[in-house]
């Protein structure tokens, strides 16, 4: 007799639960979570501090947490927009989980804060399958990437509610080949909102601050995602559509 | 590569298995076999993450398991169409007929363990005759 218990349990479920536990208990002190996901060097950090700068300029209360591997080079640079930063290292991790994001949030985040912007640790592999409790995720890449970026990371593509392009001033410079950019995030993401900004130039600035409050006001992302869909979506915010796909923790016992 | 902290997980929730299964034997079992049922678009590596599981096992109640790995393939559906289709990778999510968006990915994000199975002395011996 060998002993077989069918688990049936989401490998992901302990951090779903807790990303779900972080974004009820933000949204009860009215705080909306954007997660930025992209690849080192994409110009997320340039392109947050233009728009955290903005919220500053607008009055909205917002916050700004950096992970890196090394270095506070990014929470230094994203400071001098006037908002509160924390930078957070993360030894080496290539990702941010939701229960590190809730422990470097306790005692830091400053009352109000109505949009936190969370600068994933640079990788469009691994942040994309954890959800940290954000509303809105957003996925950049800039034009010197390559047009077939979606396609490579298709999670990280398919699975955010919104896609930044940055340094679309140097879109000429390297013939960056914007429909092809368009037709393979439709393929991996159909119906996502994809803005083309500039850090550098002020194209497009303000978009990001305008979808999060958005967002914040909506209580959810305008943008469904179609891989976030279905029986099996994980790593992603699906609370807000009302169905919760984690309940598998039954398990059976029987024997061979 | 988050296949080391997925690893972990997994380390973590079959041995709370084994725990519970324990305090209803008094002494909780070891696993032999834990099945992973992975999709294609979970963006996970199966054999990165059979390197890892091996490392995580260490020391725990899974020591010297074998992990196996069940490959879900993505699936997608039109509503409109009433049609499915293999979504590949990367997934073409737009309907091969009308090319709208897909209304749902019926499968291929799946992460999850299967089952597990488990050593217990009257696994390994043959089954004694009463």
């Amino acid at each position: 007799m060998c002993r077989v218990t069918e688990l049936q349990q989401a490998v992901l479920a302990k951090n779903d639960h807790r990303a779900d536990d972080l974004r009820a208990r933000l949204a009860a002190r009215g705080t909306t979570v954007v997660n930025l996901l992209s690849s080192p060097g994409s110009g997320k950090t340039a392109l947050l501090e233009a728009e955290l700068k903005l919220a500053v300029e607008r009055g909205v209360p917002v916050a700004a947490l950096t992970a890196d591997l090394a270095t506070e080079n990014d929470a230094t640079r994203l400071a001098r927009a006037g908002a509160p930063v924390k930078q957070v290292l993360t030894d080496g991790l290539c990702h941010l989980e939701a229960d590190m994001l809730a422990a470097h949030l306790d005692g830091w985040l400053p009352d109000p804060t109505r949009l936190l912007f969370v600068e994933n640790v640079g990788n469009l592999v691994c942040p994309a399958s954890y959800d940290l409790g954000e509303t809105l995720r957003v996925a950049l890449a800039s034009v010197t990437e390559g047009e077939d970026k979606p396609l490579k990371y298709p999670s990280a593509f398919g699975l955010a509610h919104l896609v930044v392009v940055t340094k679309a001033d140097l879109a000429d410079a390297v013939e960056f080949d914007r429909d092809g950019f368009l037709g393979n995030v439709r393929q991996v993401n159909p119906g996502v909102e994809v803005v083309f900004t500039s850090a550098r130039r002020g194209l497009g600035v303000g978009a990001l601050l305008d979808r999060a409050l958005a967002a914040h006001e909506a209580g959810g992302p305008a943008h469904r995602p179609v891989m976030a869909s279905g029986p099996q979506a994980h790593g992603y915010g699906h609370s807000h559509h009302g169905h919760s796909h984690h309940s598998h923790d039954h398990a059976h016992v029987h024997t061979h | 590569m988050h296949e080391m902290s997925i690893a972990l997980a997994v380390v973590g929730q079959v041995e709370t298995a084994a725990r519970a299964l324990g305090e209803v034997d008094g002494a909780a079992p070891t696993a032999r076999t834990v099945t992973l049922r992975v999709g294609e678009l979970a963006g996970v590596v199966p054999d990165s993450l059979r390197f890892c599981f091996e490392l995580a096992c260490a020391d725990t109640l899974l020591a010297g398991a074998t992990l196996l790995t069940e490959n879900v393939p993505g699936r997608a559906h039109c509503e409109p169409c009433d049609r499915d289709w293999a979504t590949g990778l990367p997934p073409d999510l737009c309907c091969p007929r009308c090319d709208s968006g897909a209304s749902e990915l019926t499968a291929g994000r799946e992460l999850e363990i299967a089952e597990v199975r488990w050593s217990e002395p009257a696994c390994a011996a043959p089954p004694k005759e009463d």
